[in-house]
């Protein structure tokens, strides 16, 4: 079993894509030569050369709208949003052509793109460099989003997203890149629309996404040492949401955090409180508590930015509170 | 890296009717040839005055109307192949019919029938963009691609003169030229954006300049001379098949009807350059032609015409005979895995509608 990181871990998905299936070829900004602004595509244009590993302009509705253009004709591209903050640019043709096509064709264009973005805050790069927008992207019709915290999932993921006939927006964890895992020699598909629950608990079920499953999973163990036992479940997709498998959870353990890092207000936890309110009502002891950053820009100055996106403290703080305790009593 | 030459100020023209320069000749075009691009503008011509007509009886929605812009429409399509693909924007939304799409299909369009949705695979006429130059980019890639695989197809995407002032606009553009893609991108410069003055919109003395800033020839046509459209094309066409990259064609007219059937225009533009322009209209600017070459006599321009009208006829009965669509396909094509939650949102449907 190789040890891969997170960054190897994309890298290997979409070069063992583009080995097997000429159909598939990336493009994006600094790709090639460069190897991405996170080296995430270092040495693929070496292997695969300048047409299959695409430099475009910088143009992020062009890039998007041309992959649209591409996979109508069969082609499945992989286009990379160097930031997720530059989506912005991009929206144009992922809300309203990419999630559209098929439903206003009746069906008959497809549009098998996935948009592979990253983000996320830890390295202080500002307001406009560290964003996390998933949530908008949840909320269009015609899209799947997915969302990988491991090198595991993000192999898996990445080629199923490859794979989907229906446009995926795909986020990346910036902060994540480095993390390492043994993973299988075969790249074993993971589906979309498939949680997965990481740790077993009896009292709280933790439903995190991205940076915070690992902090989840950091405060499932704190939380072991006062006596309270952890369940850490990573929907992994989020459109379409494994719904079954988080109202299953909740209901063994009768309370639910929702942890993300993305500001709380409107973000994808409330969906997610939404689901566990409406279906397990009559389980809940205790309110659904939401973690994630505050109503803020991001800050410049790292110790700011450290104060206004969620850690492991603040899981624990609400995982401490669905079972009635206030801080470490 | 090769010179890119300024873009051309002079409008061309082929049909020399307007201030007595005599016609020309376009290599290529036969007498069958010309009538064919005759036929094409007579079966648009028709296909729009249909509709204001079919709007107006309430039976199909609201139209973006086209009169006067068929000699672009046709000069540009008889210039492709059939393998070369189109992206129109909703001013050609026609344009399939001279592809052989029925004209059923493009009524239903418009009648918000799903019978409607043609397979752009099969006429290779993309699906229809409403927001300006969005279409642009997905054109920019699609002729990358064929360029890519080795392909001899090109494509042509057509927008208007306020769509060069959207932000797609530039990076499809850009996109083209840097990729060197075999597309032509063909302005219908009109002179009005619903109610925006050309002159409001950029102050670039042409759009045929923008070209130059993309490394590319910029080419100025009368957009009323369907054979200068052709002939602009047709190069452009040559070019893109030879590698040579993409081309920018700007199409001159003045807009002589209103931009939709829900505008009035008597509030904006110059009511006595419209009636002027529309003295000088394409089909008939055409036919003048023909007739000077003795190609055309009124028997055979009767017989032309009248076929265009029963087609029309046809096509809206068959278009209303449609039966009335499945309120299934409100969450059927969404996805190509429609997600559970489509189901109950059907039964609620199902349940609401009895």
């Amino acid at each position: 079993m190789p040890e891969l990181s997170y960054r190897e871990a994309v890298r290997d998905a979409l070069s063992r894509a583009m080995r097997d299936d000429e159909d598939v070829f990336i493009m994006g900004e600094d790709i090639a030569e460069m190897g991405g602004s996170m080296g995430v595509t270092q040495g693929l244009v070496d292997e695969f050369g300048p047409e299959r590993v695409r430099n475009t302009p910088i143009s992020e509705m062009a890039l998007a709208g041309a992959a649209i253009g591409a996979a109508m004709q069969g082609m499945r591209p992989v286009a990379e949003i160097m930031y997720e903050d530059f989506l912005t640019l991009a929206t144009e043709q992922i809300v309203n052509q990419a999630a559209k096509h098929r439903y206003m064709s009746g069906g008959q264009v497809t549009v098998p793109v996935t948009f592979r973005t990253q983000g996320g805050a830890g390295w202080s790069p500002g307001a406009q460099h560290a964003q996390q927008l998933e949530s908008w992207f949840v909320h269009i019709p015609g899209l799947k989003v997915v969302f990988a915290s491991t090198p595991t999932d993000v192999r898996g993921l990445l080629w199923s997203s490859i794979y989907d006939d229906n446009p995926v927006v795909f986020f990346e964890h910036r902060t994540l890149y480095g993390i390492k895992e043994d993973v299988p020699d075969e790249l074993e598909p993971i589906p979309l629309g498939q949680a997965r629950t990481h740790r077993r608990g009896e009292d709280v079920t933790v439903i995190a996404t991205g940076r915070l499953v690992h902090e989840a999973l950091a405060a499932a163990k704190e939380a072991e040492q006062e006596g309270i036992s952890v369940e850490v479940v990573d929907p992994r997709t989020l459109l379409p949401l494994d719904e079954e498998a988080l109202i299953s959870s909740v209901k063994k353990t009768n309370r639910c955090v929702v942890a993300h890092e993305a500001v709380v207000r409107g973000g994808f936890g409330a969906e997610v409180a939404a689901v566990i309110q409406y279906s397990a009502f009559d389980w809940l002891d205790a309110p659904i508590e939401r973690v994630g950053a505050k109503f803020s820009p991001l800050p410049f100055a790292p110790v700011m930015e450290e104060f206004v996106v969620p850690h492991a403290g603040d899981v624990l703080n609400a995982i401490r509170r669905t079972v009635g305790r206030t801080d470490g009593n | 890296m090769a010179q890119v030459l300024p873009a051309e100020r002079d409008l061309r023209r082929v049909i020399g009717d307007a201030d007595g320069a005599g016609d020309r000749q376009v290599e290529g075009l036969g007498e069958q040839e010309l009538l064919e691009l005759y036929r094409s503008m007579v079966q648009l011509r028709t296909y729009d005055e249909r509709s204001v007509v079919y709007h107006s009886q309430g039976r199909i929605g609201t139209y973006a109307i086209f009169w006067n812009h068929e000699a672009m429409q046709a000069g540009a399509f008889h210039a492709l192949e059939d393998e070369d693909w189109i992206f129109p924007s909703y001013r050609e939304s026609a344009i399939g019919l001279l592809r052989g799409m029925p004209p059923a299909t493009v009524l239903s369009w418009w009648r918000g029938h799903p019978a409607g949705w043609w397979n752009p695979d099969d006429y290779r006429v993309a699906s229809i963009c409403v927001p300006i130059a969005t279409h642009v980019p997905h054109a920019a890639g699609l002729a990358w691609g064929k360029k890519l695989k080795g392909e001899r197809a090109a494509a042509i995407v057509f927008f208007g003169d306020g769509a060069t002032s959207e932000g797609a606009f530039h990076e499809g553009a850009n996109f083209a030229g840097v990729t060197g893609a075999p597309l032509i991108l063909f302005c219908n410069n009109n002179g009005w954006a619903i109610s925006t003055p050309v002159e409001a919109q950029t102050r670039a003395q042409t759009l045929a300049d923008k070209a130059a800033g993309y490394g590319m020839p910029g080419v100025r046509v009368d957009g009323t001379d369907v054979l200068a459209c052709f002939e602009a094309t047709h190069e452009a066409v040559r070019r893109a098949r030879n590698g040579e990259g993409p081309t920018l064609i700007e199409a001159v007219s003045y807009r002589v009807a209103p931009h939709a059937t829900a505008d009035d225009p008597s509030a904006y533009v110059d009511v006595e350059r419209v009636e002027e322009a529309r003295k000088h209209e394409c089909v008939g600017r055409f036919e003048g032609y023909l007739r000077r070459a003795g190609i055309l006599h009124d028997d055979l321009a009767t017989s032309i015409r009248a076929e265009a009208a029963e087609a029309m006829r046809e096509a809206i009965k068959t278009a209303e005979a449609e039966p009335p669509a499945d309120v299934e396909l409100l969450f059927a094509n969404a996805y190509v895995d429609p997600p559970a939650s489509f189901g109950s949102d059907l039964d609620e449907l199902r349940g609401t509608l009895g």
